[in-house]
This record gives C-alpha cells, sequence and structure tokens, in this order.
C-alpha cells in the first residue's frame, strides 16, 4: 500500500499546491495528512470543490479536488460547463466505491458506470496503483497542463493506507 | 426600485482593478455590456457555483479584492457555499446580491427569496458584513464602505426585473480564462 505522505509529497513535487473536495474513507489518509500540511481547504459539494479549483487555478495555483464517486454525479455540470469548456486544469482524485459490485447499494451503480461516464465525458482518467504510482502522477501532470481540462486519477479500496488499516 | 444594470453600473464605477466573478444569465450580459474589463470572469454555466469561484480566486490571491456579482436564483442553488465562506472568512472577499426574486433568464419564474432573507443567511453563515439596500444612494454608500473594510461582506441589492437589451459575451470561455488570468497576476 502507498503511505499517504508519500502520495501527498508527489502531488507536491508535481506542483500541486491547492487541495478542495469533500472527504471519503478511502482518501482519509490523504485528507489527514493535507490537513497537517495545511494544505487543505475543505468544500461542502463537490461542484463547489471544482469551482473553487477553477478560481485557484486562475489565481496562479495547480489544484486538486478529492471526491468520493458519488460527487462526480454533484460536480458534472460544473465540470463541464465551467472547467472543461473554459479551460480550466484539475486533477480529480476519486475514489473508486463499488468496484466490482463490492460496496453498499448506493455506491453500486456508478460503481460499475464510472469509467463509461468519464469517458462519454470526454474526461482522461486512469486508476493508481502501486506500483506504477510515479508513472501515473507523471502522466496526470503532463495531461492536465496540456489538455487543460480536468484529469481523473482513480484510487481503488486498498491502494493508499487509510485512517484504518 | 432600480434595474440590476443601474445597480452594476454604478458598482462598476466604483470597481477598479479588482477581479469580479460574474454568474451565469443576463447579470454577465449586462456587466459586458456596461463596462468590458479583463478583470471581469463572465460566467455562462455552472450556475451557482459564482461565489465558489471567488473563492478560489480569494485564496489563491489574497492581496486582491475579489468581488461576486450574483443573483438570488444562483445563490439558492449554491447555498452550501456561503457556509464555506463564513467558515473560512476570507477578508478579500465581497459578495454582491441583485436580488430580483425571479429567475429572469428562463421566464421569470418565481424564486423564493421574497421570503427567504438571504443577507441574513449569510451572517448566520458567518459573513462579517452584511447589507440590504434597496435605492442607488444607499448601495453607493454600502459597497464603498464594504470596499474599505475587512470581509467577507455581503450587499443584498433589492432590484426590479427589467433585463437591459444586451448581447452574449463576445470573448470564448477560454479567452476569458486566459485574459482574466493574465490580468489579475
Amino acid at each position: 500500500m502507498i503511505e499517504s505522505d508519500v502520495f501527498v509529497q508527489a502531488l507536491e513535487n508535481l506542483g500541486v499546491n491547492f487541495f478542495t473536495g469533500v472527504p471519503d474513507s478511502l482518501l482519509g489518509g490523504i485528507i489527514e495528512e493535507l490537513l497537517t500540511r495545511k494544505l487543505y481547504t475543505p468544500a461542502v459539494r463537490e461542484d463547489e470543490a471544482v469551482a473553487m479549483a477553477a478560481g485557484a487555478f486562475m489565481g496562479g495555483k495547480i489544484p486538486a479536488v478529492l471526491m468520493q464517486n458519488s460527487g462526480l454525479g454533484t460536480s458534472l455540470n460544473a465540470l463541464i460547463s465551467l472547467n472543461m469548456i473554459y479551460r480550466q486544469p484539475c486533477i480529480l482524485l476519486i475514489s473508486w466505491r463499488g468496484f466490482e459490485g463490492k460496496d453498499a447499494p448506493e455506491h453500486l451503480v456508478m460503481g460499475e458506470t464510472m469509467p463509461q461516464l468519464l469517458d462519454t465525458l470526454k474526461i482522461p482518467r486512469r486508476t493508481l496503483s502501486e506500483q506504477t504510482m510515479t508513472d501515473d502522477l507523471r502522466w496526470v501532470g503532463q495531461t492536465v497542463m496540456k489538455q487543460r481540462i480536468p484529469v481523473a486519477l482513480l484510487i481503488k479500496k486498498g491502494i493508499i493506507k487509510g485512517l484504518h488499516p | 426600485m432600480q434595474s440590476r444594470a443601474q445597480a452594476m453600473a454604478a458598482l462598476l464605477e466604483l470597481i477598479t482593478d479588482q477581479p469580479v466573478i460574474i454568474c451565469n444569465g443576463f447579470p454577465s450580459r449586462e456587466a459586458h455590456k456596461i463596462a468590458d474589463r479583463p478583470t471581469h470572469f463572465y460566467m455562462i454555466g455552472s450556475m451557482g457555483n459564482a461565489p465558489a469561484i471567488g473563492l478560489g480566486v480569494a485564496l489563491a490571491k489574497p492581496a486582491k479584492q475579489v468581488i461576486i456579482f450574483d443573483g438570488d436564483g444562483n445563490l439558492l442553488m449554491g447555498m452550501g457555499t456561503l457556509a464555506t465562506v463564513g467558515a473560512l472568512k476570507p477578508k478579500n472577499f465581497i459578495h454582491v446580491v441583485f436580488d430580483n426574486e425571479v429567475y429572469g433568464s428562463t421566464g421569470n419564474q418565481p424564486t423564493i427569496s421574497n421570503v427567504v432573507p438571504l443577507e441574513k443567511v449569510a451572517k448566520a453563515a458567518g459573513y462579517v458584513h452584511v447589507e440590504r439596500v434597496l435605492d442607488r444612494d444607499d448601495l453607493v454608500y454600502e459597497f464603498k464602505a464594504m470596499l474599505k473594510k475587512d470581509g467577507p461582506s455581503m450587499l443584498l441589492v433589492k432590484v426590479n426585473e427589467f433585463v437591459e437589451d444586451a448581447g452574449r459575451v463576445v470573448h470564448e470561455p477560454p479567452a476569458i480564462t486566459a485574459r482574466f488570468m493574465t490580468a489579475i497576476e
């Protein structure tokens, strides 16, 4: 498993310097690390988070937004009618709840359809793994600055050490 | 009661190089017609998110006083952001709400701001200064005062339903982003 501080440091090394989002249990370790480093601005909804990220980007920051994949549904209109059409890059760190149908009922439909949903929206995506973390993050950094739109890094259960291992 | 465009014109006379985030619908078109400045970020979608964009700018640029032009329908849609702003208390944040009590861009369907005092919601959420104004003299007086105070502040301006004959914003969205970024750098 990837340690949260290693993951956060890798993002910082990439130049990411504005973090916001809405928590998920799978992202608990990352958020705790970000709070320790005083890098995290909590949002109350995911559309608010991506809009804050858009503002921070225009103010000179490189932003990342953390969310559970249910929040992808909540933030959809902001992503497509703000970040995408205005060309505002943003790294989306999305926890993949409902992966392979092993989760609570409310996560199953999004868990199954999220990859197609992102592909339909033309939001580039990659799934994080411990072995390929360096490559994954390099790809995220290059893609987000080249395409200047939101880019998703999907985080499954058990990849990054959480609050309750 | 004054129109939104009249109120906006009065405020734009007092605003110089501050970043201004303008919500979607007619407000962006009207601001674009009254004074098209590179420091204006005109929204065409993402209804409800103007203060969230403004908050991102305010946090990234603490030395800039960020002004948001919002509407009652917009604010009701993204009301959670009042709490985020109230909790974070950015000093450089002035939130102007033009309240005409209708969704003007879709045919004047009523909002619920006639019975929900939005500036009181903002105050309860933690905004430092909030004012409700009805006429131009009060609008100018209170806005000038807010420009000199630490925020976050909300100025709720009651306006009528009149819509200025204003065309769409001529700039493409990526160009709006690029010139806004350069202007506030």
